[in-house]
């Protein structure tokens, strides 16, 4: 299989990778990019541990082919935060809330939580639980996670 | 006068870790790549029995890439188990040598440059089979002529368990209402969120290290070594974070074997990672069970004897089978005083994949027996089910006889609160056609006493260290999954010393690193035998410091001290402290130098057969049954549970809220499918875990008990809440329907059938 030459814009960083076109989006984050807060817990899109953003959209990163995403831009886990000191207001409130277990849908979760309050910073928690649907939790519930993202809506907050 | 300071305990402090998981940063076994890594593969069984009559690698071994291939021909086959006490229940080998005995079972392994080529090897590797019949269910691997699972057992027994007690014929004999039923249940996945995965490495020195996603590296270093043929100081286990395992990762596996195996051979470092496919198709599930359950009752409602028989369909190997079979005859009369019992465990060798330990082991199948058969005893001696339960629920100093003496217990009162909680009386007398409340209750182990590992270390050991800038460092083998033991034990040892928890480090997960040893994560054991542990480090370090403290403040001998706010100081002058740190530098000082450092043990000694300590607790359902459909809405959960002091209630929480989703989905959505010992639903989108969406509202309450053996009187929270949540909602679905439940899971044709047949 020939490999293609991709542009991916990881977090804001331009990388060009020589990648083979059945290489998927997860695997060159993972392998390539060593951007490993990314998780692949199932391979075939439907536990969501390996969501990303993709120009703004939560994408499974296992089911994406890397030559998909060339061109464009890509969020994951690692670029969410304001600085390497401080955390993303999403991911202080699963923190404080108890929403973390055994952290492996952790980073999904988050993006799937960032993306709806980017669009919808007024969520109900309805909304919420619809948004975290394809994002499967075997260690929490799901009660911390919901309550740690209702307390970052508009909602909650003054 | 006591002087009351600020206490750790009982507070919600946030996981240490959880920075780290919510950025990516922490680091999972697969997220590891070592320079010149190779990456594995391994080729498992087509069919469910077959001898293996020929393996041709030479077309995978000629592949571009490939760089070791190894089958059960090449490598010692050597016998392992967790069960090393009884060498004869210890049955299996890491790669198959002449014979396979389930679909999945492993049989060769590939290291090549990349997992793509590694797999391609694998599809290249021509095995020659001779079918052999198998059997798939525990009646047909009884059965007369059935053909044999394993050579020397001809029976498909590979073992039986017995409890016996008082005299159960008279028992029964004299009871008003005599009940015998049979239940089943199902296969179901531990669905960890992380698949598990091994990097193996030979070190500069000839030490193998292994990282790998387990609950139980001592296990692995011990089983590893042996299967290589090494000493067990050869092999370094390193546990980095694991996704989850709920007694899925605590044996041995062959591609720990594997990689261990083809890096010695290569030279070269190891992974192999298990895809969601195969951990779904061939991993280890939860036992399905027959139990046949015998239950006495005086008119009053007064148990007066039990009979349990239960047939394990263990798959093709033992697992931690022996001690489901043995445990399942403890908690089907743990609950309830039972003045005759007798239990027979028959543990059943099939052609399905093997099963294993799972969050509950052994408990989910007897309470989902236990529970219906009470909820059934309760409508046949018209008793109301919650006051059936209080007339017969075990009390703070009963004793099973010859087994445990229950040391504390709030069974009562979490009935009794369970009971206001959810407005059971009211809601059940006002329930609608298709509506109703279920109940059922658990108790649960702290951890097991017996040494089935046949460990010669203590169970868990904690080595403290205290510097003289004021912090600590903890090292212990204690295991943490997800659970929280990391965050737990610091918890207890800050408690201890008086500082805060972010004033510990924390040094973990490495046997090279840490004190032998620690068996792991299963049956609830950490909080209680590692918090012990680090509580007998801790006294030893503060019987050091205290000398300094009494020396320095003049202390008359009737003096008691104390840790806190970072000070050490008289109880009865709290205000006259000594800074922590300033305690630590005359105490090094006193000794020339010498870093103050203890290690601190536990091992259960003089308490039974099971547990030191047991906990309970008390669910109500409340479910709403489409009449038309037969689907099942569970509207709202309510629980009280005692789990002892509760020493971080966030985390407790946490633990009851996740048990709730594995519990649901054991009641209503999830199962592994079967048919002739293939798995049929391979994919998270057939194998049916809740979502965000399918959980009901909750509430839930704890009853504090004080537990004498466990640290600051915490025990058990979170496992035995897997259990009552399934015979909870099956009591709820035969209040609303009249259909009741025998076989799990609880299907909506079969209600359907149900409401059919009474209609007609």
């Amino acid at each position: 299989m020939k490999t293609r030459i991709v542009t991916l814009v990881v977090n804001g960083d331009e990388h060009s990778l020589a990648v083979k076109p059945n290489r998927t989006l997860a695997e060159v984050l993972r392998d390539d990019l060593r951007l490993t807060g990314t998780k692949v817990g199932c391979e075939t899109g439907d536990c969501g541990a390996c969501t990303v953003l993709l120009n703004g959209r939560p994408v499974n990163s296992c089911l994406t082919l890397a030559i998909e995403a060339d061109a464009q831009e890509v969020r994951t886990i690692e670029g969410i935060a304001p600085s390497g000191t401080e955390l993303h207001r999403v991911q202080r409130a699963f923190v404080e809330h108890g929403a973390i277990q055994c952290g492996f849908c952790t980073p999904g979760m988050v993006m799937s939580s960032v993306h709806l309050l980017e669009r919808a910073p007024d969520a109900t928690e309805e909304d919420i639980r619809h948004e975290l649907g394809g994002n499967l939790c075997r260690c929490t519930g799901y009660t911390k996670i919901v309550g740690a993202v209702s307390s970052c809506t508009s909602r909650c907050r003054p | 006068m006591s002087h009351t300071r600020d206490t750790l305990i009982g507070k919600s402090v946030p996981r240490p870790d959880a920075v780290a998981k919510v950025t990516g940063a922490a680091q999972y076994t697969d997220d590891i790549s070592l320079p010149n890594m190779l990456h594995g593969a391994l080729l498992r069984s087509p069919h469910a029995h077959a001898f293996i009559r020929k393996i041709d690698t030479s077309r995978a071994r000629a592949l571009a890439g490939v760089k070791c291939v190894i089958t059960g021909q090449d490598v010692p086959a050597v016998k392992y188990g967790n069960w090393r006490l009884v060498p004869a229940l210890q049955d299996e080998t890491a790669l198959a040598t002449d014979r396979v005995r389930f679909i999945g079972d492993e049989i060769a392994a590939v290291a090549a440059i990349d997992r793509e080529t590694a797999e391609r090897a694998v599809e290249l590797i021509e095995v020659e089979y001779e079918e052999l019949p198998g059997v798939f269910t525990v009646e047909e691997a009884l059965a007369e002529g059935a053909p044999a699972v394993h050579e020397e057992h001809q029976d498909n027994i590979s073992l039986t368990r017995d409890i016996d007690y008082g005299n159960v014929e008279r028992a029964l004999s004299e009871a008003d209402l005599v009940l015998e039923d049979t239940f089943s249940t199902h296969p179901v996945s531990h669905v960890y969120m992380e698949p598990c995965s091994v990097v193996a490495r030979t070190d500069t020195d000839g030490r193998l290290t292994v990282w790998t996603s387990t609950q139980t590296p001592y296990y692995i270093q011990c089983l590893l070594a042996r299967t290589l043929g090494v000493r067990e100081n050869d092999v370094r286990v390193i546990k980095p974070h694991v996704g989850g395992g709920f007694g899925g990762k605590m044996e041995l596996r062959p591609w720990e074997f594997a990689a261990a195996w083809m890096a010695r051979q290569t030279g070269r470092p190891v992974k192999i990672t298990i895809d969601r496919q195969q951990e779904l198709a061939a991993g280890r599930r939860r036992h399905p069970v027959v139990i046949t359950s015998k239950i006495g009752f005086k008119k009053d409602g007064t148990i007066t004897g039990k009979e349990v028989t239960a047939r394990l369909d263990g798959g093709a190997y033992n697992g931690m089978g022996p001690t489901a079979t043995f445990l399942i005859g403890n908690f089907s009369a743990m609950l309830y005083k039972v003045p005759a019992y007798r239990y027979r465990g028959i543990y059943v060798y099939t052609n399905n994949p093997p099963a294993g330990a799972m969050r509950g082991f052994g408990a989910p199948q007897a309470l989902f027996a236990g529970e219906m058969q009470m909820n059934r005893a309760a409508e046949a001696l018209g008793i109301d089910p919650i006051e059936l339960r209080l007339r017969n629920a075990m009390e703070t100093g009963d004793e099973i006889p010859g087994v445990a003496r229950i040391s504390s217990c709030g069974l009562r009162t979490c009935l009794e609160e369970v009971r206001t909680l959810s407005n059971w009386n009211e809601r059940r007398a006002a329930s609608a056609p298709g509506e109703g409340l279920g109940i059922a209750c658990y108790s649960f182990i702290s951890g097991g006493v017996f040494n089935w590992f046949n460990t010669k270390y203590p169970f868990s050991s904690a080595e403290v260290k205290v510097f003289d800038d004021g912090t600590a460092q903890l090292t212990t083998l204690a295991a943490d999954i997800g659970q929280g033991s990391d965050l737990i034990l610091p918890q207890i040892l800050a408690e201890e010393l008086g500082l805060r928890v972010e004033d510990i480090r924390l040094v973990t997960g490495d046997t090279a690193a840490c004190p032998q040893s620690d068996l792991g994560t299963w049956g609830s054991r950490v909080t209680l035998m590692a918090g012990n542990a680090v509580r007998d480090a801790a006294k030893k370090i503060k019987d050091e410091l205290f000398k300094v403290v009494s020396l320095k403040l003049g202390l008359n001998v009737i003096h008691e001290i104390e840790c806190g706010h970072g000070t050490i100081y008289a109880k009865s002058k709290p205000g006259k402290g000594i800074p922590f740190a300033e305690v630590v530098q005359m105490a090094q000082l006193a000794n020339r130098g010498e870093p103050i450092r203890a290690t601190g043990y536990y091992t259960p000694r003089d308490v039974g057969l099971v547990s030191p300590a047991f906990s309970f607790g008390a669910q109500v359902a409340d479910v709403r049954v489409d009449l038309d459909t037969g689907v099942v809405e569970v509207a709202g959960m309510y629980t009280v549970h005692d789990c002892g002091t509760e020493l971080n209630p966030m985390a407790v929480e946490g633990q009851l809220e996740g048990s709730i989703q594995m519990s649901l989905g054991y009641a209503l959505s999830e199962e592994l499918v079967m048919h002739r010992g293939r798995t049929l639903n391979t994919t998270l989108l057939d194998y049916k875990i809740p979502v965000a969406l399918d959980m009901p509202p909750s509430v839930s309450k704890t009853v504090e008990t004080f537990e004498p053996g466990g640290p600051f009187g915490a025990k058990e929270a979170g496992e035995g809440l897997a259990c009552p949540t399934a015979p909870a909602i099956a009591h709820a679905v035969h209040e609303a329907t009249g259909y009741f439940c025998r076989n799990l899971p609880i299907r909506p044709e079969r209600i359907l059938e149900h409401l059919d047949r009474r209609a007609r």
